[in-house]
């Protein structure tokens, strides 16, 4: 029976619930300081100690935070459900209300929700350092006495308090019988009550001075970081800041990768017998996967900045300070972070919109985030601005690379609220929209959770993305190193070789549709690869410019630096064209896995066939315009 | 030209009239569904509130109440009647 011990983990949004869950699981995942961050249900296993030496297996599962059993949103609802819903297979045994020991009097809301539903539930007091005056044996005794419940006051940052909490946990809880409102009350009525009786429960515990301190640094923060004119300033200055510092600290570790993958493919020149299997592993495996690897210093970065702006409390802000702009386009000041999650990736930041109560707001940030540039597009920026503008031109102090970069991103950003602006007139709704969220306290990050999380989804793109562009990139040497027609045997040349294979041909098929956009068909190529994941657009070019090249002594960038218009002579890499294709993949639609999360999102294939389809022709539209612009 | 309108009777101010630093006590609700949300985030009758920020573009407001720094619309809090504290 001990061995089913299902325990629930609740708590308001900040409580310090995921920091428990960690501690308990050992199971890492992220957590952050904006409300609702945990949208996923997290489940993970911990051993109790139980009676006289024995342990007990519980099985944990993390809830988004909530404020009440009174459902705002859908993450709310998932919590809801499961608790009231006894039928639910993952009804727990136990719950463990997390409060933050702060924060006593809002927290206790939920708490006494809980304990009305009469199942057995421990308090963990969480934060108890940062409210010395609390801890007291005294002022604990009688919280639990006035609850009926247990009350453990831990700090889950600290590590203290935890061995206690399992102690209780392993124990049998028999569930509280207190009420606290009157069961005939109107909901407004009840939360009156709700209060009152809470208010009087914490006379003697909860002092009103005690968080003023705590609050100074936070206060005088705001002053600025909120201020009419500082608060924008900062904020752009932050984002240039991130900008500026992925392109300077990832460009060391990439040359690195760059120059070991030539090495490799040297050696493998050197040593390995010449033939198939040989070309093959160099110039389909190897150049796949120099393309994927050499882009994690930059997506590790960018993960680790988005995390330091969630979990310091920053990123609550940069949403009150935008609202007033984002209402206007249709979407809401909590939108603004599944846009700023979207420059790591579009698929969590989809995900993240859940905290969105208003469905049309929702619906519309899904709909445009994809439009934010996200990592997957750095790789393909990053080789096009190299090939386009010449390596340290500088702007006053600013690299000239960088700059171009942060405009890439400005037009997808500024490209998404436009998009919004025209949804929220296409999009009818009749709901009411709300901006009422909790502004928490400054904190330092938890570096040791930021760098699992850096660590984390650096595993999934070269694991998940790393698959398919290595798939791909072999799958593109066989078409690209044979052919079906005479023409292809016939010659010796390869460039020949290349344009009469199997993906040659493909290429020169769809030339005549992308020629206006200033493409060949060699972008053509890469363009259809592309369109399962933007990333593999870098290891397509690095596999369409290795195939014949037996020397492999040069990286991509210069071999496409290189690359000559066999009618006029002229490089490949213009101006126009690579300004072109830059804005084309600043808009198109090319990632499944985000295509798959929004229809998940919004169960339903209207909305992401609608957003391939719109996304599609803004991208054709926009790089036919540049194109011809600039030629 | 209008007699003198006492604040506090005649002319009951919501927390959208409210400056930086002022402090004021919650009176009522005038929407029930907003209220249930504002009163679950800890924004009853009778708590006292503080404004202690205004978004740059002058909406939303960030208000110091029960312990914590709550932001809201301003036309949310237009919903909350307030009794402004000397």
């Amino acid at each position: 029976m001990n061995r089913d011990l299902k325990i629930a983990l609740v708590g308001n949004p900040n409580s310090g619930k995921s920091t428990l869950f960690n501690i308990l699981t050992g199971l890492k995942q992220k957590t952050g300081n904006f409300p609702g961050v945990t949208v996923d249900k997290k489940t993970g296993s911990t051993k109790l100690p139980g009676p006289s030496g024995t342990t007990v297996t519980a099985y944990l599962i993390d809830l988004p935070g909530t404020y009440s059993l009174q459902p705002k949103s859908i993450d709310e609802e998932v919590t809801c459900e499961l608790l009231t819903n006894k039928s639910n297979p993952d009804s727990p045994d136990l719950i463990v209300v997390v409060a933050d020991a702060t924060n006593l009097k809002r927290s206790l809301y939920l708490v006494t929700q809980l304990i009305e539903l009469e199942r057995p539930v421990v308090l963990a007091l969480n934060m108890i350092d940062q409210a010395p005056r609390l801890n007291s044996k005294f002022k604990i005794q009688t919280l639990e006495e006035r609850l009926g419940i247990p009350v453990i006051p831990i700090s889950a940052r600290k590590d203290t308090g935890i061995v206690e909490l399992k102690k209780i946990l392993a124990r049998p809880i028999a569930p509280s019988s207190k009420k606290f409102i009157s069961a005939d009350a109107s909901p407004s009525a009840a939360s009156i009550e709700r209060y009152n009786a809470i208010s009087a429960m914490v006379e003697n515990i909860v002092h009103k001075e005690d968080n003023n301190e705590r609050h100074a640094l936070t206060h005088a923060l705001d002053k600025i970081l909120t201020h009419r004119i500082w608060g924008f300033a900062c904020f752009l200055i932050v984002l240039l800041l991130i900008f500026q510092g992925i392109f300077y600290f990832a460009s060391f570790p990439m040359k690195w990768i760059e120059e070991l993958f030539i090495d490799f493919s040297k050696w493998g020149r050197l040593y390995l017998p010449s033939g198939e299997l040989t070309e093959l592993l160099i110039n389909g495996v190897l150049a796949g996967l120099s393309g994927v690897l050499v882009f994690i210093p930059q997506i590790a970065l960018l993960f680790g900045f988005i995390g330091i702006l969630e979990d310091s409390g920053y990123m609550a802000r940069v949403s009150f300070i935008m609202d007033r702009i984002m209402h206007k386009f249709g979407l809401n000041g909590r939108s603004v972070i599944p846009l700023i999650s979207g420059i790591a990736c579009a698929v969590p930041a989809i995900m993240g919109a859940r905290t969105i109560s208003n469905w049309k707001e929702r619906l519309i940030t899904i709909m445009v985030t994809p439009l934010m540039s996200c990592s997957a597009r750095l790789p393909v920026y990053t080789l096009l601005i190299s090939l386009i503008f010449p390596v340290g031109q500088r702007m006053h102090f600013f690299n000239i690379n960088g700059i171009v970069l942060l405009l890439m991103y400005l037009i997808g950003f500024f490209a998404a609220i436009a998009s919004a602006f025209v949804l929220k007139y296409l999009i009818k709704s009749k709901e009411k929209s709300y901006f009422i969220m909790e502004l928490p306290v400054y904190r330092s990050p938890r570096w040791k959770t930021l760098s699992y999380t850096i660590f984390e989804k650096v595993k999934v793109f070269l694991f998940d993305a790393g698959k398919i562009i290595v798939a791909i990139s072999v799958i593109l040497w066989v078409l690209s190193s044979h052919g079906p027609s005479s023409k292809f045997s016939a010659t010796q040349n390869a460039s020949e070789k290349l344009k009469n294979s199997y993906a040659g041909n493909l290429g020169r098929a769809i030339e005549p549709a992308i020629a206006p956009l200033g493409f060949d068909w060699k972008i053509g190529i890469a363009l259809i690869t592309s369109f399962a994941a933007r990333e593999v657009f870098v290891g397509t070019m690095a596999t369409i410019y290795s195939v014949g090249d037996t020397k492999n002594t040069r990286s991509i960038r210069e071999k496409m630096l290189e690359e000559k218009d066999p009618v006029t002579g002229n490089a490949v890499y213009s101006k126009a064209t690579g300004l072109s294709l830059m804005i084309f993949f600043a808009f198109a639609m090319q990632c499944m896995s985000t295509l798959a999360v929004v229809k998940r999102e919004t169960k339903s294939w209207k909305w992401p066939i609608f957003q391939f389809l719109y996304m599609g022709v803004m991208a054709y539209g926009a790089s036919f315009l540049v194109y011809h612009l600039f030629r | 030209m209008p007699p003198f309108i006492n604040k506090q009777t005649d002319s009951p101010m919501s927390m959208s009239d409210m400056k930086t630093g002022d402090r004021a006590i919650i009176v009522e609700f005038t929407d029930e569904e907003l209220s249930l949300k504002l009163m679950e985030m800890g924004c009853t009758p009778g708590e006292i509130v503080t404004l202690k920020h205004v978004a740059p573009l002058g909406d939303p407001i960030a208000v110091s109440v029960s312990g914590y720094l709550l932001s809201l619309r301003k036309k949310e809090a237009s919903t909350i009647i307030i009794n402004l504290l000397p």
